[in-house]
């Protein structure tokens, strides 16, 4: 036997798994022979993203675990097995299922739960608390049957359990025993603020009400009955009024347990046991347990060091937060209610704007002691960096909480911070930890989180992280070059900015105007498409035929022996059984190779160049459009049954299939974008991987921005929800342009949305708010597009000039003898190398 | 050896900025045309990567003030006045002579370039 000594994880939560993570990236992996027991069937997930359970995120996309991670690190996991009991003199732990493990080391992170208030039927049927995937389940299920959901608690948890009724389409209502929304975080003026804005949402906010049962509704299932007589009716309720920490365990070999729940631990997080520690929301620090998940993963940071003989300790932590809301901002920095002593308070108020700040900053003025911002968390970063690095605050603090409305910027200089000062507080990562990163040649915002996992917790922390790369690649003189290429020295934003503003049509206007040279395959094509997607004309037309790849050149893909595909639109992937036939025949006539995309068409191949007016004369004739397979522009939409023929659909997906992919074909943008529409959640359509997705649900349609297949798959981000068709298409309009004016090139909108400072919240406060007054322009211009739609194919088949292009030879009429086909599976395929040359001997024999 | 200009067509069926492709005996060669320059650049039509006959659908421009053409398969440069690929120095398609005279485009296959 080896030598190691066994360590016992209890509790394989977000805290549990990020022990055994960077305890195998330790030192001292080899020192120990590790088990863990996961009370939950699966382990472990991220919990701070929970609510994304509903608006997409499966269990997987949730987990924390990286595949193999346990079998690899050699770590014996006991799945759904619940410890129950610690003898600490034989030092042994017992689980639920029956095993006797014993220990050298244990380490408690048995996290907490959701406080249920002990009040008569707080356990009737979908009455359920908010805090693991199991529980959404049961919500998921609950909310089938459910009109009315009402959420005990408007903390934190309980706004995002609110945003979560929403989501599932009930009337959403949330009951708070104080008077104030978040008490924890905000004073009285934020939590006023707070509630407007959450009552703006549509969510019903009581305030002051004291639950003391729960009995049989008269309308829903449940009525709540409170102790100032009024009721409420609902048929869900949600606890999340809080969190105990779980200390069930520590009780059974008589740990410390701190008066308000908690085992208790000191600076090494090393209970009253010194073989035993506890990290997480189970621990109790200075009578202080942490309900965020930074400070548990500065806890197990600091277990491992004690482990080595190292130094660290753990001295509490940072509580700021940020809300996770979609269109409410809210921030709490520090001590916001001022209680230090001698602090001083400035406010300020904007009722119009909606809009409350408040700072609380040292008798001298010198140091920020906390804040709280309320319709405008973008000081957010910068009021942390002060707060958390001690930086002596500027004369007048109060201008970092007034509008600016001069140029002059009050915003703190990563230059300013020194190497130690965290940038993200949820995954620990400083500002030397970024520059490391960037030095490694992460210079993207997308690498930097990927490599750091930075910004990738709570978010807060993106316009930091951004500001800092900035400023590190203009000080490491990697310029940023943002030029499209050595033609312009503009971006592709700015390019599409001066065709908007100077009205400029062709590329050699903007060339001999802006640029150099005579362009090359990247500006022109960028051009090329600027310009398309701004004024949609004929993309043919002489002064654009140097712009378009080879693709939109000839209309048609080109194959690897040079001929090309030929890909009818069919919108919706509706056809007609006629449809069918014509393409079909037309097939048969010039011998293609036919084949079913994974777009929901036919896509018919080794059309020679020349062959391509005919074929698509035939398909023209026929009733068909140019699909625009070779296009940086719309797809296809795709669609599933839907509710004309499903017996699950709740809306006309093909319908609307049909009609989006009428409006929006022909739209020429950055990089190619596809469309899905789903007639129910059961998403056969899998619109939440495209670009642009749409589910139908009882309430109305919800919208799905910026996934995509592909490479590297995303998502979509759900971006509003139950909308009516005509906003629907407003929002995809807007969308869409703006998208079209601001992307990079060959960018799509999965990486536009990870590259966009502000994310999702800042396309929703520009396309759903109109936060920079363009909303109207945005409509204006895709109208534009939809009216000077052309099927490029017609208009080039009617035009002998354009016809000129698709003869092989200028000077003869043959064929390019060295396209060669041979039969597979009944069809044609390109004949291979060693083919070819069979072939040719054959011939010439 | 002397060289042989040989009548293509009309400078009318040339694609401005863009480029076509002519047969000159059996052999496939592209021709571009700079329209604004009244130029005309004439290299193989065989891509020497893809290896088949396409050069002639790529887009041309300069790159560091050189004409070129980017091939519409994998995109490798080349140019237009060498034939030499610009990614890789040991690969190089044959340039031909191209002219325009009069109306009329003229190719000559033993002279490279102009
Ligand atoms: C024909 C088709 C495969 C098939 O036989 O089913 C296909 C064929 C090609 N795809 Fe695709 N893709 C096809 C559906 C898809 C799908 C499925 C879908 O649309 O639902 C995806 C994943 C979804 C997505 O895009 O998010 C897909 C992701 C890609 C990608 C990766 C894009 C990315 O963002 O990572 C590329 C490469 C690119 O665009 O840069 C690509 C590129 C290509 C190219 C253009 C490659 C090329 O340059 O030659 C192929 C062109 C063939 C041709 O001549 O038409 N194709 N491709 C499908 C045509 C659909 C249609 O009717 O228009
Ligand atoms: C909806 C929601 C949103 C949140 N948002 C944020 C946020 O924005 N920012 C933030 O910082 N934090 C947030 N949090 C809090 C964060 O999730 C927690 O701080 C974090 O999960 C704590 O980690 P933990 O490992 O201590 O506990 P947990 O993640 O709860 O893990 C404890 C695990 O131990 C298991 N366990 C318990 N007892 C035993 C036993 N005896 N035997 C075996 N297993 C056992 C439990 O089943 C559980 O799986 C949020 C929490 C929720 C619920
Ligand atoms: S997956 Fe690759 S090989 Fe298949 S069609 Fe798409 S691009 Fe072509
Ligand atoms: S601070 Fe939460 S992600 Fe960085």
């Amino acid at each position: 036997m080896s030598n190691k000594q066994t360590l016992v994880v209890i509790g394989n939560g977000m805290v549990g798994q990020y022990f055994l993570a960077n305890l195998m990236s330790s030192d001292i992996c080899d020192h120990y022979q590790v088990v863990t027991f996961c009370e939950e069937p699966i382990p472990a997930y991220d919990r701070v993203h929970l609510s994304e359970y509903f608006s997409g995120k499966t269990a997987e996309d949730l987990s924390l675990v990286a595949p193999g991670f346990f079998e690899e690190n050699n770590i014996t996991i006991h799945m759904a097995d619940k410890a129950i009991s610690i003898d600490s003199d034989s030092k042994i732990v017992k689980s639920e299922k029956g095993l006797e493990i014993a220990y050298d080391k244990l380490v408690l992170a048995t996290g907490s739960k959701a406080f249920v208030p002990p009040i008569r039927g707080h356990d009737r049927d979908q009455c359920i608390p908010y805090r693991t995937i199991a529980d959404l389940d049961g919500m998921l299920a609950a909310a089938k049957e459910s009109k009315v959901g009402a959420v005990v608690g408007g903390g934190l948890l309980g706004l995002e359990a609110a945003k979560a009724l929403q989501d599932l389409n009930l009337e959403t209502h949330v009951v708070q025993f104080g008077p104030r929304l978040m008490s924890a975080q905000l004073d009285d003026g934020g939590a006023g603020m707070l509630k407007q804005k959450i009552e703006d949402l549509g969510v019903t906010v009581h305030t002051n009400k004291n639950t003391i049962e729960i009995v049989d509704g008269e309308h829903c299932k449940h009525k709540m009955v409170f102790a100032d007589g009024t009721e409420l009716e609902t048929d869900l309720v949600l606890y999340s009024a809080g969190i105990r920490p779980r200390d069930e365990i520590s009780t059974t070999c008589g740990l410390k347990i701190a008066e308000r729940g908690g085992t208790v631990i000191d600076n090494h997080c090393m209970t009253s046991d010194k073989d035993i520690y506890a990290i997480g929301e189970c621990a109790s620090w200075n009578e202080q347990i942490f309900g965020l998940v930074a400070p548990g993963y500065a806890m197990a940071r600091t277990v491992i060091d004690h482990l080595s003989e190292g130094e660290l300790t753990f001295t509490g932590a940072d509580m700021s937060t940020k809300l996770k809301l979609n269109g409410v901002d809210v921030a709490s920095i520090g001590d916001p209610h001022a209680t230090t002593p001698g602090s001083l308070v400035y406010t300020y108020q904007n009722g119009v704007d909606e809009v409350y700040k408040r700072l609380v900053v040292s008798q001298d003025k010198k140091h920020l002691l906390g804040a709280v911002l309320v319709g405008d968390a973008s000081g957010y970063p910068t009021l942390s960096q002060y707060y958390l690095n001690g930086i002596e605050l500027p004369e007048n603090p109060d201008s970092l909480i007034l509008p600016s409305r001069s140029d002059e910027s009050v915003g703190l200089g990563p230059d300013a911070l020194p190497m130690s000062a965290q940038v993200c507080s949820c995954y620990d990562v400083s500002k030397g930890d970024i520059c490391n990163s960037i030095e490694n040649g992460n210079t993207s915002l997308a690498a930097l989180k990927s490599d750091t996992e930075a910004g990738t917790g709570c978010g807060g922390c993106v316009a930091l992280l951004k500001s800092v790369l900035d400023c590190e690649l203009e000080k490491a003189g990697i310029e940023v070059n943002t030029d499209i290429c050595e033609h312009f020295p503009y971006t592709r934003q700015d390019l599409y900015n001066l065709v908007m503003v100077e009205e400029i049509k062709t590329f050699n206007e903007l060339i001999k105007s802006h640029g150099r040279g005579r362009g090359c395959e990247i500006c022109r094509q960028a051009v090329g498409s600027i310009l398309a997607s701004h004024w949609n004309e004929y993309v043919l037309k002489d002064q654009h035929l140097g712009l378009q790849d080879t693709n939109d050149t000839f209309l048609a893909n080109m194959q690897k022996d040079g001929t090309y595909s030929v890909v009818p639109r069919m919108t919706g992937g509706e056809v007609t059984p006629d449809g069918l036939i014509a393409i079909g025949q037309i097939a048969k006539e010039y011998a293609l190779y036919t084949k079913v995309t994974g777009g929901q068409r036919v896509d018919l191949f080794g059309a020679r160049v020349d062959q391509l007016p005919l074929i698509w004369k035939g398909l023209i004739d026929a009733g068909f459009e140019s699909g625009h397979a070779y296009g940086k522009s719309l797809r296809t939409v795709k669609s599933c049954v839907g509710s004309t023929w499903c017996r699950f659909g709740v809306d006309d997906s093909v319908g609307l299939a049909v009609e989006l992919e009428n409006r929006y074909k022909g739209l020429r943008a950055p990089h190619k974008i596809k469309f899905a529409v789903s007639g129910c959640t059961r998403e056969c359509a899998e619109a939440q991987s495209k670009d642009i997705g749409v589910i139908a649900t009882e309430g109305g349609w919800n919208l799905y921005v910026c996934g995509n297949g592909g490479m590297k798959p995303r998502h979509g981000d759900l971006f509003a929800t139950n909308l009516d068709k005509e906003t629907l298409i407003k929002y995809i309009d807007r969308v869409l342009t703006f998208y079209v004016r601001t992307a990079d090139r060959m960018q799509r909108t999965s990486v536009w949305m990870e590259n966009m400072e502000g994310g999702l919240d800042y396309l929703r406060s520009v396309v759903i708010d109109d936060k920079l007054g363009v909303c109207e322009q945005l409509e204006d211009q895709m109208e534009r597009v939809v009216e000077t739609y052309q099927c490029e194919w017609k208009t080039t088949i009617e035009d002998e000039r354009k016809l000129k292009r698709f003869r092989t030879f200028v000077n003869s009429d043959k064929h390019d003898e060295n396209i060669i086909f041979v039969e597979e599976r009944g069809q044609v395929r390109p004949a291979n190398m060693e083919e070819r040359e069979h072939l040719k001997l054959a011939e010439m024999a | 050896m002397m060289s042989q200009w040989v009548d293509i067509c009309n400078v009318s069926d040339l694609q401005p900025d863009s480029g076509v492709c002519a047969l000159v005996d059996e052999t496939q060669v592209a021709i571009f045309y700079l329209a604004e320059d009244e130029l005309v650049y004439a290299i193989d039509n065989y891509d020497p990567f893809g290896k088949v006959h396409v050069l002639s659908r790529g887009m041309i421009g300069d790159i560091k003030g050189e004409p070129m053409v980017a091939s519409p398969l994998y995109k490798q440069h080349f140019n237009l006045k060498t034939g030499l690929c610009l990614e890789d120095e040991t690969v190089q398609v044959p340039a031909y002579g191209a002219r325009i005279n009069g109306e009329r485009v003229e190719i000559n296959l033993s002279g490279a370039g102009q």
